[in-house]
């Protein structure tokens, strides 16, 4: 087994942050725009070295969206900060009408994605924002699992032409992937090697996936774990190829069952290798308030529900 | 011939233009097509300074953006008779396979399209942020673009409108078309909004009228005017006064046209009002 190490808990947000600051450095024409959400974003050190490429548009995202898409005409690259929810339920027209049907190169960078945003509750804990992402043709969605891989993938995305949704958190969580690592748009990262059975995890799942694959280890199961940064276009190929050596499959997400990346795999087995799959996601429901750790214990995911998820899906082969 | 009659030809075209489009597909949006012919052909033909040709990003020239998607038919007829398509296109509108769109967009890649537009309440957003990419650029254009008065009752107009102000984007003029109609009636029958030269006014804006907005000469000059207060660290708000309809007399006046198509028969009164001038498609 390869071993993981949390080089000390950080939140992904924070990654964004790094990212967002390296292009500054790199790329003259990103820019970004924040709806009243800096510190919350981590934009601070991008807004300090380039203030002329900064847009506060206060707390109005419906304008922001469209600010965004206006400039990309004339060759920006608009990166946008606010909170998961207000990045897409609250703006949903705006982007699918003014970005993704325009087809502009608009970055729309989520933090505070899912229950794991906490104590403010389920007002601001969206669950459905991978769905309603993944829904509009010509959108990339990415959700990222720890902050090395979200300073990748925020660095990596401006060189993609065209509009990308990029959902990360708000606590500090184990950072365990490469600082070095190259971000590749829709290139699943195969983490663990196994027989028995594949766990396609997502974001703040990815590592309590790993922390299952140990338990499972213990207990005589090897799993496949393979992190899916990128939900679309998804990699179907590295989710196929492990299914068809472990022939059962456990997807795991902080996202409603309905909409999310478990819906999505789901398809592509339908569709090539129709095989038994258990869903580690909420079941259909609002959050609540409460810790990250007790809404992730209460709402089932985490390590635990996995183990439990892979025990119940190989009895099904 | 004198400038102004060859305009005034341009609009007499344009309108036959827009009822042929509409009449062909028994759809479309004729009634604010037709009150703000004049504005198209003045913009088009005397006010923007525009390329050769078309690119996206539209860097060293003036730009324009349709926030009410819906007045397509005057907004194709005006883009093919400024070179940036062929005419004959026009006879595609709103069929399958066609780059022309019952509401534009740039998903056909039709040329002078540069947003959708459609759900409406979106435009000035989006030529506000192409008036600051402007300002990034160090290009000094114009940015410009056009509302419906009904439409500005979608309330992300005004996070716009507020935004403008705040961060002196004086390189964009937005006109509103004051036709006084709306789909279900009369915009005070519907949402009575009070005055808005005095809303916009209070927003931090530049306001200016044009009280004859279907007469092509008083909207050039309101035009030039508007142009003249770019660059003095106020957006420009010009409140076009038009009729909906207009050069149509059974269309006037009501908003009854406003998504109806004409039959054959008051397509031909239609057309018996508006002569062929440039040539029909």
């Amino acid at each position: 087994m390869k071993k993981y190490i949390d080089t000390g808990k950080k939140d992904t947000r924070s990654g964004f942050g790094a990212g967002l600051e390296v292009l500054g450095k790199t790329n003259e024409n990103v820019v970004a725009l924040c709806a009243d959400l800096i510190g919350s974003l981590k934009m601070d050190a991008f807004i300090a070295n380039n203030p002329e490429r900064f847009f506060q548009v206060g707390i109005a995202e419906a304008n922001m969206m469209g600010i965004a898409a206006g400039l990309t005409i004339g060759g920006k690259i608009p990166f946008t900060g606010t909170f998961a929810n207000f990045s897409t339920g609250r703006v949903y027209d705006q982007i699918r009408q003014s970005i993704a049907y325009s087809g502009k190169n608009v970055k729309i960078c989520a933090s505070h994605a899912g229950l794991t945003l906490g104590e403010d509750g389920a007002t601001h804990q969206i669950l459905e924002d991978i769905g309603l992402m993944k829904m509009l043709p010509g959108m990339t969605v990415i959700n990222t699992c720890d902050y090395n891989q979200t300073k990748a993938a925020t660095i990596a995305i401006a060189d993609h032409e065209g509009p990308v949704y990029l959902r990360f958190g708000r606590p500090k969580v184990a950072n365990f992937t490469a600082e070095d690592q190259k971000f590749e748009i829709g290139k699943a990262v195969q983490l663990q090697e196994g027989n028995d059975v594949t766990i396609v995890a997502t974001g703040h799942l990815v590592w309590e996936a790993l922390r299952a694959a140990e338990t499972l280890n213990e207990n005589g199961i090897t799993a496949d774990v393979i992190n899916i940064h990128t939900i679309k276009p998804l990699d179907e190929e590295a989710i196929l190829n492990s299914v068809k050596k472990t022939g059962c499959v456990v997807t795991a997400e902080e996202h409603n069952f309905l909409g999310g990346l478990g819906e999505s795999v789901s398809r592509v087995l339908v569709k090539n290798l129709p095989v038994p799959q258990e869903f580690i996601a909420t079941n259909d429901t609002f959050g609540e308030s409460g810790t990250p750790e007790q809404l992730m214990e209460k709402y089932g995911l985490n390590a635990a529900a996995i183990v439990n998820a892979v025990e119940k899906v190989i009895k099904r082969k | 011939m004198p400038k102004t009659q060859q305009l005034e030809d341009f609009v007499t075209q344009v309108r036959r233009d827009i009822l042929r489009q509409v009449h062909k597909v028994n759809s479309g949006h004729p009634g604010g097509s037709l009150g703000c012919t004049e504005f198209f052909v003045a913009l088009y033909q005397e006010i923007m300074d525009r390329k050769d040709g078309f690119d996206m990003d539209g860097i060293g020239e003036d730009l324009f953006f349709l926030s009410n998607g819906h007045i397509s038919p005057v907004f194709y007829s005006v883009l093919a008779r400024s070179g940036y398509f062929p005419v004959e296109e026009l006879n595609t509108f709103r069929l399958i396979d066609s780059r022309l769109q019952g509401h534009p967009t740039t998903h056909e890649g039709l040329p002078g399209v540069r947003i959708a537009s459609g759900s409406l309440g979106q435009g000035m957003s989006v030529a506000i942020g192409a008036a600051q990419a402007k300002k990034l650029n160090n290009d000094n254009h114009i940015v410009y673009s056009l509302h419906g008065d009904g439409e500005l009752q979608e309330g992300q107009n005004w996070e716009a409108i507020m935004y403008a102000s705040a961060k002196k984007v004086d390189n964009l003029i937005s006109t509103i078309d004051l036709n006084g109609q709306q789909i279900d009636g009369s915009t005070d029958d519907v949402l009575p909004m009070g005055s808005i030269k005095g809303k916009f006014e209070a927003f931090g804006w530049d306001v200016l009228e044009i009280k004859e907005g279907n007469n092509i000469t008083a909207v050039i000059e309101g035009l030039k005017e508007a142009k003249s207060k770019t660059g003095k660290g106020k957006p420009v708000c010009v409140l076009l006064h038009t009729v909906m309809g207009n050069g149509v007399d059974f269309m006037m006046h009501t908003h009854a046209w406003h998504g109806k198509a004409p039959n054959d028969e008051q397509l031909a009164i239609g057309l018996e009002q508006n002569p062929e001038t440039l040539g029909d498609y």
